[in-house]
């Protein structure tokens, strides 16, 4: 009897990781050093360096939280920032900072303020998951994201209406500054969102083959003896931290999720999660390295990145329904 | 009778309590008086300035001493604001409810078929191009390009036929979306960004005598809609049964849809993105009192004017002298609505 | 054996199973009968722990669920639930070799290839194995799932309605498939069924449910017979004897 033919097809892939990392790096590099003098030296690394380290630190947990949610809800086109997940973290982080009250600059960019925002996203955002999947395996796709992006407007209204009452006669001022956004990256929490973004990647780590199974659907993966609701509520608690992370960093960008996991899952046709959450993650960093080059090089500044990648993605999302067949 | 009655009155009694409420104090006292002497007034000019001498003059000291400021305010502000809410709350919500009567979809509105969006997009490039152009070719800016954007959704809408009630807002959203990146972009590149800004939140703090009556084209459009509301049932059961009952289906689709750009150019101009009315406003009067447009259309202006005038009125009272501005309040109370609404209605999904 | 002790289950108000206490026989081919709504599917999703009962306990060769670690379970029990939906891109193979996580974990031994391989061959998609799912037509698909099941290499295999969308042929196929493992290769399979005649054809023993309660349970030679069917579906059912086997006439 002949073999089986599988295994080969989990190596034929295996040179677009070098490719990837190659051209994260160079992008990273011209990015560092492109038009750089003598003079400008330090200014301009000092600017950079913290740029490209949160472009990473974004690219990865983006690409990583949207693979994994994809997987939870066994559908390809849902991702967390689309269900409204960055919007719910900026309202919680804007309610932390009106019950804290004080000056708001320093509680904001304090890390205590951050875990405290982080605690309350992993359990406001477990809890609607479960409250909206509960039963079957969340039944109508198209209902749940329309559900989930009008949680998202609820949400940016409801952070409206706290900056509101937070600070009335500065609101339209602060509006723009008070959240991060590519233009304006919170460099202050660089450190707590690597390491929230790191421990978050050793959890999955271990759950790397689980996730594997739950790509066949609840029911399957159950009959091949995953502890589906266990499996689900971690991951689940890695998909808030990971969101939470990337949106403190450069503010919700909701399309940027599926944008960097359909070029991953372009590259990389396989359901391994070994090989997909690296290779989403290059992919992001990639991607917004070079949207970052684009449009502070070439557009000179005029465009925030969001602005593009919100553009591309939703002409992008708006195929993808149209697409999908089954309901 | 007796609904109209309740409806009536709520409204006036809400209207009432509107024009006492701002950064100004006015008390109830304050209108009385000024009614009393502008009636005395009237009437002593009708019959003789013998009438009522002492009391008129005790008014009329009132009157120098601080009412005529007051009579100002209401005057300028006050009134313009009530009655550009009640238009603005009413017409908005008739919008909602002829689009989700012409696309047989409880789920389309103004804010979920993009038709705002695109608005906001006319107006931008009526302010580009034509930097001096009045109100009204703003609004005629915006009424084309959201006349071409809404008709655009539609087409888009008709092919994908075979599905999902949820799939038309939702590809709709996207699209407003869309749009809205595009409008951004531009702005960036011409510096405007922060007059976007201003147009994304709906107010009526800037609302005052001369910059409002625009608004009031929405009046005689909500006649006609109600002399179209039987064609807009008739075409919401679909093209086969309009036909078949011997309507020009196309034509009531247009007429549906030019109401709905005009109402929503003019409001965009005018006092900015209202979210969410258009949606569920029409939803919870189907609630309680069905889906045939003419029984229920003066039930959706009025309810659509209610909740516009709470949710401003709620505005100016939680953080005096500061307000909220009303699209704020009203994308998350409209949002939490909405989300109730669907979540307990699943057998629409 | 499997054995079931006073399970019931509630949806909001409606009671979908009242107080089901029986014993699965083993090493037979056990279809379970009734009408929509019987509760069939509903038995089946309790005792494979995907659905939690609001009431009563289920035992696994002696075990009660709740003591089972879950992967162990699934070393001695799978379900082909009615949905087989991923939007992965899978091929048949790949799929396949999911039916020995529970052994492996994911990193497959020179064993569980054979497996594979034999799962592969005794289904006969042997053929079609680089083959990506969505290229399949339903049939193969379903093939490919049971291919998967029996990859798993389980004592007890539940399947929910594994013909539903399938042509005749295709569903005499796979029901032969079926009675092939239990004789072959002494499996223990339970099987919801709609069809009367595939149920008399080929099942050994059959469980009847009405509006959630357990109606008649018994070995298939008894099971069909008119009165029997007439208190399951509540109409008559005519029987014709048709070469050894009974033949249900239900079209009028």
């Amino acid at each position: 009897m002949p073999d089986l033919s599988g295994h080969e097809r989990g190596r034929r892939f295996l040179p677009v990781f070098p490719t990837l990392c190659l051209l994260a790096a160079v992008l990273a590099l011209v990015y560092l050093f492109q038009g750089i003098t003598a003079e400008t030296w330090d200014y301009s690394l000092h600017r950079r360096v913290p740029i490209v380290i949160a472009l990473a630190l974004v690219g990865t947990a983006v690409g990583v939280s949207s693979v994994v949610f994809q997987t939870i809800t066994a559908n390809y086109i849902l991702t967390p920032s689309v269900m409204g997940l960055d919007n719910l973290y900026v309202f919680l982080q804007t309610l932390v900072l009106c019950l804290a009250g004080g000056s708001q600059l320093a509680v904001m960019h304090s890390p205590l303020y951050f875990m405290m925002s982080l605690l309350l996203m992993v359990f406001v955002s477990t809890g609607i998951f479960f409250y909206m999947f509960r039963g079957q395996n969340g039944g109508n796709v198209y209902f749940v994201v329309l559900v989930g992006m009008i949680f998202g407007v609820a949400f940016g209204g409801l952070s409206n209406f706290m900056q509101v009452l937070i600070d009335p006669s500065e609101f339209a001022v602060l509006e723009g500054r008070l959240f991060a956004s590519f233009n304006r990256v919170n460099e202050e929490l660089l450190l707590a969102a690597f390491l929230v973004i790191l421990a978050a990647l050793a959890c999955l780590a271990f759950d790397l083959r689980n996730l594997d199974a739950l790509t066949l659907g609840r029911s399957a993966a159950i009959a091949l003896g995953v502890n589906y609701k266990w499996l689900v509520l971690r991951s689940l608690v890695i998909v808030a931290l990971l969101s939470s992370a990337s949106t403190v960093l450069v503010g919700p960008v909701t399309f940027l999720g599926i944008l960097i996991v359909s070029i991953a899952r372009a590259l990389l046709p396989t359901y391994r999660h070994a090989a997909l959450l690296p290779g989403a993650a290059l992919v992001g960093m990639c991607s917004l390295t070079f949207g970052m080059l684009f449009t502070e090089r070439w557009l000179n500044f005029s465009v925030p990145l969001s602005v593009i990648v919100n553009f591309a993605g939703g002409i992008y999302f708006i195929y993808l329904i149209m697409r999908i067949k089954r309901i | 009778m007796g609904l109209r009655v309740v409806q009536w009155g709520s409204l006036l009694a809400l209207g009432v309590f509107s024009i006492l409420v701002g950064s100004f104090d006015l008390a109830a006292g304050d209108l009385w008086n000024m009614a009393w002497f502008r009636l005395l007034g009237l009437v002593r000019s009708l019959a003789g300035s013998g009438v009522g001498a002492e009391e008129f003059s005790r008014l009329r000291a009132l009157w120098e001493d601080q009412l005529e400021m007051k009579w100002e305010i209401l005057m300028i502000s006050r009134i313009p604001r009530l009655c550009s809410i009640l238009v603005a709350g009413s017409s908005l919500a008739i919008t909602g409810l002829i689009m989700q009567r012409i696309t047989n979809n409880r789920f389309v509105s103004p804010t979920t078929a993009g038709t705002m969006e695109w608005c906001r997009f006319g107006v931008m490039i009526a302010i580009l191009y034509f930097p001096d152009a009045s109100p009204f070719w703003r609004v005629g800016a915006a009424f084309l390009v959201s006349l071409v954007g809404t008709s655009c959704f539609l087409g888009v809408i008709a092919r994908v036929r075979h599905g999902n009630v949820i799939l038309v807002p939702l590809i709709g959203m996207m699209l407003g979306g869309v749009v809205n990146a595009g409008a951004t972009f531009y702005a960036y590149q011409y510096d405007i960004v922060q007059n976007m800004a201003s147009w994304l939140q709906g107010s009526f703090a800037l609302v005052i005598e001369g910059n409002y009556e625009l608004l009031y084209a929405g009046i005689p459009l909500m006649i006609l809609a109600y002399l179209y509301a039987d064609l807009f049932t008739i075409a919401g059961m679909g093209r086969t049964a309009a036909v078949a009952l011997g309507l020009n289906h196309a034509g009531i689709m247009r007429v549906g849809l030019v109401i709905v750009s005009i109402i929503s150019s003019i409001t965009i101009v005018e006092v900015g993105y209202l979210p969410f009315i258009g949606l569920i406003v029409p939803n919870i009067v189907s609630i309680f009192r069905g889906d045939a447009v003419r029984k229920i259309l003066f039930d959706t202006a009025w309810l659509g004017a209610v909740l516009v005038l709470v949710c401003d009125v709620a505005g100016r009272m939680i953080i005096p002298p500061f307000e909220i501005p009303i699209g704020v309040i009203l994308s998350v109370v409209g949002g939490v609505v909405f989300l109730s609404l669907i979540l307990n209605k699943r057998s629409y999904a | 054996m499997i054995e079931v002790r006073g399970i019931s289950k509630r949806y909001r108000e409606e009671l979908v199973l009242r107080d089901i206490t029986t014993a699965l026989p083993t090493g037979k081919m056990v279809a379970f009968i009734g009408g929509n709504g019987a509760g069939k599917s509903t038995m089946l999703n309790i005792i494979c722990r995907l659905i939690e009962p609001t009431g009563g306990t289920v035992r696994v060769d002696g075990r009660e669920l709740k003591e089972w670690p879950s992967r162990e379970l699934a070393r001695v029990l799978t379900i082909l639930g009615q949905s087989l939906h991923t939007p992965a891109r899978l091929t048949v193979e790949e799929l396949v070799a999911f039916g020995r996580f529970p052994h492996s974990g994911g990193r497959l031994t020179e064993a569980d290839r054979r497996k594979i391989r034999e799962a592969l061959d005794f289904t006969g998609i042997w053929d079609l194995r680089a083959r990506f799912l969505d290229e399949l037509s339903g049939g193969q698909r379903q093939m490919a799932y049971i291919a998967m099941a029996i990859a798993q290499d389980t004592r007890y295999i539940f399947l929910d309605e594994p013909l539903n969308n399938l042509d005749m042929s295709r569903a005499v196929r796979i029901m032969k498939l079926l009675g092939r493992l239990v004789r072959e290769r002494e499996k223990t399979i339970y099987i919801v069924i709609h069809d009367i005649n595939f149920v008399s054809f080929y099942a050994d023993y059959v469980v009847a449910l009405r509006k959630g309660v357990l109606c008649r349970q018994g070995p298939a030679e008894e099971m069909i017979r008119p009165e029997v069917l007439r208190a399951v579906y509540d109409m008559d059912i005519a029987i014709e004897p048709y070469g050894g086997k009974q033949f249900c006439v239900y079209y009028e």
